[in-house]
């Protein structure tokens, strides 16, 4: 075949990674949009400009989250869905709690051991996808709530107790440190995008059996992605632990949802194999600058699911619309 | 041809999806050094030998000798080991990754830390595509976004870029256009010196007889002879066990332009792409459309369907002007349009047969907003007699038929509206030559009952044996005109080419 005149018009990296990552683009957007309109909020309501201790409870509340969708990513970019996020955190908050202690031998002992159960039930979730060939969505369906359960036993009330130690470390209330974290997070998916696991996570999510003609161990790579995801959650049962400086059993209940609506505004596809976790973490401090907005808006709490329910709505039709005319041009 | 061990053969193989049987001993050599090709109807088992031997599907009887020795392939990874490649019919790309990750999947660069070199990989991607003589593919690009035809050149440089021993294809031409099908066809002949066995099969009869060295035929999931020269004839009678005579039935007379009104008229029809075209065509006859693909004619036909936006124009039928803004207008004024793409376009392919059929007059067939179920199963029991649909019954899902009966069913949805005008979109593209006869017999008695036809095909061949008329396209206006008898299938090519290179 003769060289082409097309190949004159082919597209620099710079334009195929800005035309590839619309998603991100725009969930970048609508957070500098929505950090503008709190902010202008804030100012009406208060006189001033917020500063730096609501930038630092913002990231202290929102770091949960952002690791809860982080887990949700992984096993979305599968072509599956987590229902079971909320209830490990429930699990790994509860333990925490407990366990977690006063001295520093003990609190990363039984930190590391957390993640490992949250490890654990990852792998249960991924066992039950790939080789009992179940839906998703079922299988967490049912283990969100024997997470719940078990949780419940484990801190039938609330209360437990957080040394100071460790919500300096995780959750520090003197500033913004835990940002950090979101960094080192970001670096941890710019490599996992770069294994043989990260590949295969989003091969497995495009088109799982042609994955599997090329070589791609699918059962292998959904069982990984689901105790990755169980990790990150239990990492987001820690923070809320080391936020709030106590334990409760139900305290991870909404973060299931939550972290399905900050991958989906972080342009992460449900359809799977496509978007970042990147993405999804910005889709979280969205999440929260959005109840933020209603708070200083003074919406009345009761109607603040609804307002959220709306703007989700019209985010997603907006992020749909924008997506389809860059696409096209 | 080497006369030793052959470097692939499947024997007697057997295999069965559910109830249907798409393998019943089906048997099949191919020695080093040699093209062969396979050829039978849809539904004749050819993909599922080719899925058997490059490990996609797990026969549940016969034996497979690859160089002699006797394997089993539970995966295609096995198959890849012994440099057994597959190109499969449908493609086994990932949509949403970049045409550099797909090439080299599973055996990307790695920086020091182990980590994949997304910059070397684009480089390489570059390279290995280079070095097969594909200069216009982008391999930054997502699998996604490019063409339907590149899509198929990158799964076929995947499997040529390692070097193989074994290649199977599997319609590997169905949406090349003719450049790229010489592209491949010199990489095959290279691959052929090289002593490589090459496997594949086509329902375009000219590509087999330019390239293959032997032809086995497939009927009924089973071999039924290999031959190194076979007439089409021969080869549609082989495939269906009837005698064929001559593969394009003849055209019935030609209309007298005189005698009648124009059953269709188009004036100055304009729109995207497609220059103001005018033409006009007599009740039974039978206009061809011709031209490379992207000069205008799909741009025709879906506007002439209401599917396409016309930006000027007007179209008649039967000297009235017609007002098609939608598919349902134009379907109300007794336009039909048969597409190429059945799964996209047309058919839902987990309904019935029966569903199917009476999708397009659920109307007709309703009395007071219920639909009439008797009344509905006989209409579409007669449609699938009408068309010989093999069908096991008319309950049975669309899509387990064989791709010319899917397409058979959606032309009888259409007839069943009684058109007075057929626009036939490339209807027999990945139809076998069998079902493709059919299509034609059926073409020429609807011409003979009145009905004005309107078909593009991307086959030139059909175009000079099928057409009262042939219209040429280039950059979206009509270039040529060819009148029945003597149009060639050279005629119609180089109308089409003039110039425009």
């Amino acid at each position: 075949m003769p060289p082409d005149a097309v190949a004159s018009s082919r597209r620099s990296r710079v334009a195929h990674a800005l035309a590839q990552n619309v998603g991100l683009e725009l969930a970048i957007a609508m957070l500098v949009l929505s950090v503008a309109i709190y902010c202008a909020i804030y100012y009406a309501a208060q006189g001033l400009l917020p500063g730096g201790f609501e930038l630092t409870t913002t990231v202290n509340n929102t770091m949960p989250l952002v690791l809860a969708a982080v887990a949700q990513t992984l096993v979305v970019l599968t072509r599956g869905i987590d229902l079971s996020v909320g209830g490990v955190i429930d699990l790994t908050n509860a333990i925490a709690a407990i366990g977690l202690g006063d001295s520093l031998a003990q609190m990363v002992a039984v930190s590391v051991a957390v993640l490992m159960v949250g490890a654990a039930c990852g792998l249960l979730n991924g066992v039950l996808v790939a080789y009992g060939r179940l839906q998703p969505i079922l299988v967490t369906l049912a283990t969100l709530s024997i997470f719940q359960g078990v949780a419940i036993r484990v801190l039938p009330q609330p209360g437990g107790q957080v040394a100071e130690g460790y919500t300096a470390a995780l959750a520090n209330p003197s500033g913004p440190v835990s940002l950090l974290y979101a960094v080192l997070l970001a670096l941890i998916w710019w490599g996992l995008r770069r294994t043989r696991l990260g590949i295969g996570i989003y091969a497995i999510g495009n088109d799982e059996s042609a994955a599997e003609a090329h070589g791609i161990d699918a059962r292998r790579t959904k069982i990984l992605a689901y105790m990755l995801g169980g990790t990150f959650s239990a990492a987001a049962g820690l923070f809320l632990a080391a936020n709030a400086t106590a334990g409760d059993a139900t305290t991870g209940n909404g973060y299931t949802l939550t972290s399905i609506v900050a991958v989906v505004l972080g342009g992460v596809s449900l359809f799977g194999g496509r978007g970042s976790a990147v993405g999804a973490m910005l889709g979280a401090f969205i999440t929260t600058m959005i109840v933020n907005i209603l708070f200083f808006a003074q919406i009345d709490p009761l109607y603040q699911a609804f307002y959220e329910g709306l703007f989700l709505v019209g985010a997603v039709l907006l992020a749909g619309g924008i997506g389809r005319l860059v696409r096209r041009s | 041809m080497s006369q030793d061990v052959p470097a692939v053969e499947a024997v007697n193989l057997v295999k069965s999806f559910g109830g249907v049987r798409a393998l019943q001993g089906a048997s099949l050599a191919a020695a080093a050094g040699e093209v062969h090709a396979l050829v039978g109807e849809n539904g004749a088992g050819k993909s599922t030998v080719i899925k058997a031997l490059g490990g996609r599907v797990q026969p549940d009887g016969g034996e497979i000798r690859i160089g002699g020795r006797q394997v089993r392939l539970p995966a295609p990874p096995t198959a890849h080991a012994l440099g057994a490649w597959t190109v499969f019919q449908e493609l086994t790309l990932l949509p949403g990754m970049t045409v550099a990750e797909n090439l080299l999947l599973a055996r990307e660069p790695r920086t020091r830390l182990g980590l994949v070199d997304r910059r070397r990989l684009a480089a390489n991607a570059e390279s290995v595509l280079a070095g097969l003589g594909v200069h216009h593919i982008d391999p930054r690009a997502l699998v996604e976004d490019i063409p339907l035809a590149e899509r198929q050149m990158v799964e076929i440089v995947r499997a040529i870029s390692h070097d193989p021993r074994i290649l199977f294809l599997d319609e590997p031409t169905s949406s090349l256009v003719e450049r790229e099908v010489v592209w491949l066809f010199g990489q095959i002949r290279r691959l052929r010196a090289k002593g490589a066995c090459i496997v594949f099969t086509s329902h375009r009869w000219n590509e087999i007889r330019s390239i293959a060295d032997r032809i086995t035929v497939f009927r009924g999931g089973r071999d039924v002879g290999c031959f190194t020269e076979l007439s089409e004839e021969d080869a549609v009678t082989l495939m269906t066990g009837q005698r064929v005579e001559t593969f394009f039935p003849p055209l019935p007379a030609a209309p007298r332009a005189a005698d009648h009104r124009p059953a269709l008229e188009v004036r100055n029809l304009a729109a995207p792409r497609l220059r103001p075209v005018s033409f006009a065509v007599a009740p039974g006859e039978v206009l061809g459309i011709g031209g490379l693909a992207g000069h205008g004619h799909r741009e025709l036909f879906l506007a002439l369907f209401g599917a396409g936006r016309a930006t000027g124009g007007q179209v008649l039928l039967d000297g009235k002007p017609v007002r098609l803004r939608n598919p349902r207008e134009a379907e109300r004024a007794g336009i039909a349009l048969v597409p190429e793409d059945r799964k996209s376009e047309g058919l839902l392919l987990p309904m019935s047969v029966r569903d199917n059929l009476s999708l397009a007059l659920l109307r007709r067939l309703s009395r007071a907003g219920l639909l009439r179920r008797g009344l509905e199963r006989q209409m579409a029991g007669g449609e699938v007699q009408r068309l010989k649909v093999r069908t096991a019954s008319l309950a049975a899902p669309v899509g387990t038929l064989s791709g010319g009966n899917q397409q058979k069913v959606l032309l009888g949805r259409w007839l069943l509206t009684d058109p007075r005008v057929l626009l036939l979109y490339d209807v027999t593209r990945g139809v076998d030559v069998a079902t493709k006869h059919e299509i034609f017999e059926l073409m020429m008695r609807l011409a003979g009952e009145g009905r004005a036809i309107l078909f593009y095909s991307s086959d030139a061949e059909e175009l000079a044996h099928l057409g009262h008329r042939v219209l040429v396209m280039r950059e979206g206006r009509m270039a040529a005109e060819l009148r029945a008898p003597g149009i060639t299938a050279e005629h119609v090519v180089s109308a089409a080419v003039r110039d425009a290179a």
